[in-house]
């Protein structure tokens, strides 16, 4: 398991990790674990802008599909290309293989982050 | 109250991840649901069945009871043959669909989890005299290996021929040196093996196949595995597409129902029935990479639903979704079908079941 001191986690099970300005976000290892083998996903244009909490795409697993939503705001500037051919990139790697977007301009209003500890402890509750 | 079966523990040792299931506190999946399906279509993978039950009809009318019981003809079964059939109420709805077996002293039926006891019930409740019903279910586990390299795996544990048993053939055997009754079946649509035996020697034969399938790529595969092999397979899912309200006919298992056998629960109105134009019909739907149809949504013909997937998801083996479903017998055999997943309406084209057959 890497190290998740640098990721920050939402109550719908994405994580984000803030880089020089620039957010990473993916779904954490409890979300993954739960939705079984990946199958796609689905996810927004480069360019689309984001607000904190608004839907940015879809991961569809063998058992359900589930909404995926933005930690933060801020402008897509990357998507994990790689997802297309490898969905199970998200099963095997959440944290860093299994990426989904990146941002820029990151807005950080209306965003509601909890640690790794407090995201676990509520997971949990 | 949730119950386990017999290999509970063997699970929770292997890291599966558990649901329940009829009832009980099943593997779903040890690792990937892909792999071990994968795993079951290009070599075999082991399952605990233990949640189905097994009841046991004997005596002088045993016969004369089961073939009231159900639509199929077991009067043409040989000593350890199997097969299937529904199992209907008055109105010719489906009470269960069973495996049943021709065994010393009369018949062995294989129920669903989750209709245990309602069957049980209902068998009781249409016993002829002189027919004796044992309950086994919790006496009993079951064990399958199932895939093209089921029998190879577990034949250097057993003296017995496996080569020599024939599609839905059984007999009695040792594997491992636990009695089983070792059977030619399964649930996956590839070839395999089912294997009964006393619920105090699972573990003890769970352990033989395991080390016996180490090295040879089984995997232990779960309920998911098994729901995604079926439903490529075409095999239908109690509960899920069919139940009291649905007729052999409709659900696409006419073949089953043996109509000139002479009088059984549902013979009279399942022989009003036009076995080409069924009340409803039961069709396979191929669709899209990326569309993958779930189990309620619904079937449509220009923006009008027609119909309802009762089973669907995605298919390993073909690298689409596919799906079951139910839509009127009249409907237009070209008619262009989409299937609404979740406000977006996926085209769906219509073809025959199953959606995979086993390479011969």
């Amino acid at each position: 398991m890497p190290d998740l001191s640098g990721y920050r986690f939402t109550q719908t099970h994405e994580w984000v990790r803030l880089d020089a300005g620039t957010a990473t976000v993916g779904i954490s290892d409890g979300a993954q674990s739960q939705l079984g083998d990946v199958i796609f996903v689905e996810l927004p244009a480069v360019g689309t802008r984001l607000r904190a909490g608004e839907r940015f795409g879809v991961v569809e697993s063998v058992k359900a599909a589930s909404d995926l939503y933005a930690p933060l705001g801020g402008t897509v500037s990357e998507v994990n290309g790689t997802l297309a051919a490898s969905p199970e990139r998200v099963n095997h790697s959440p944290y860093e293989d299994g990426w989904m977007i990146r941002l820029t301009d990151v807005d950080e209003s209306g965003a509601s982050l909890m640690d790794e500890a407090a995201y676990l402890a509520q997971a949990e509750a | 109250m949730v119950s386990t079966t017999p290999l509970h523990s063997r699970h929770i040792a292997a890291g599966a991840t558990m649901v329940e299931f009829a009832g009980y506190d099943m593997p779903l999946q040890y690792t990937s649901m892909r792999e071990e399906h994968m795993a079951v279509r290009r070599g075999c993978g082991l399952f605990d069945l233990s949640h189905m039950g097994e009841v046991r009809l004997t005596g002088e009318s045993a016969t004369a009871t089961v073939q009231h019981l159900v639509a199929n003809d077991v009067t043409r079964l040989v000593a350890g043959g199997a097969l299937y059939t529904a199992m209907c109420n008055e109105d010719g709805g489906i009470v269960d669909d069973l495996i049943v077996y021709r065994v010393d002293g009369g018949f062995l039926v294989i129920v669903n989890g989750s209709r245990r006891h309602v069957d049980v019930a209902w068998m009781r409740s249409h016993l002829a005299p002189g027919t004796v019903l044992g309950d086994e279910s919790d006496a009993t586990a079951l064990l399958a290996v199932q895939g093209p390299d089921s029998v190879a795996t577990v034949q250097p544990l057993t003296g017995f021929r496996l080569e020599t048993l024939r599609p839905f053939r059984s007999s009695l055997g040792s594997v491992a040196g636990i009695d089983c009754r070792i059977s030619r079946t399964g649930y996956t649509g590839e070839d395999g093996l089912e294997l009964y035996c006393a619920a105090t020697d699972a573990t003890s034969l769970w352990d033989a196949l395991v080390d016996a399938g180490s090295g040879r790529g089984m995997l232990l595969a779960g309920l998911g595995a098994r729901d995604t092999l079926r439903l490529e397979a075409g095999l239908r899912l109690y509960g899920q597409d069919m139940d009291e309200g649905v007729d052999p006919y409709s659900c696409g298992i006419g073949w089953t129902v043996a109509r000139a056998k002479g009088d059984f629960i549902g013979s009279a109105r399942l022989l009003e029935i036009d076995p080409e134009s069924p009340p409803r019909r039961f069709i396979g739907l191929a669709l899209g990479p990326r569309h993958i149809p779930r189990h309620g949504m619904a079937v449509m013909v220009d923006g009008a639903t027609v119909g309802e997937v009762t089973s669907g998801g995605f298919s390993f083996s073909l690298g689409h979704g596919i799906a079951a479903a139910y839509v009127p017998p009249d409907l237009d055999a070209e008619a262009p079908l989409t299937v609404d997943i979740r406000g977006q309406e996926a085209p769906a084209r219509r073809v025959p079941l199953p959606f995979y057959k086993r390479p011969r």
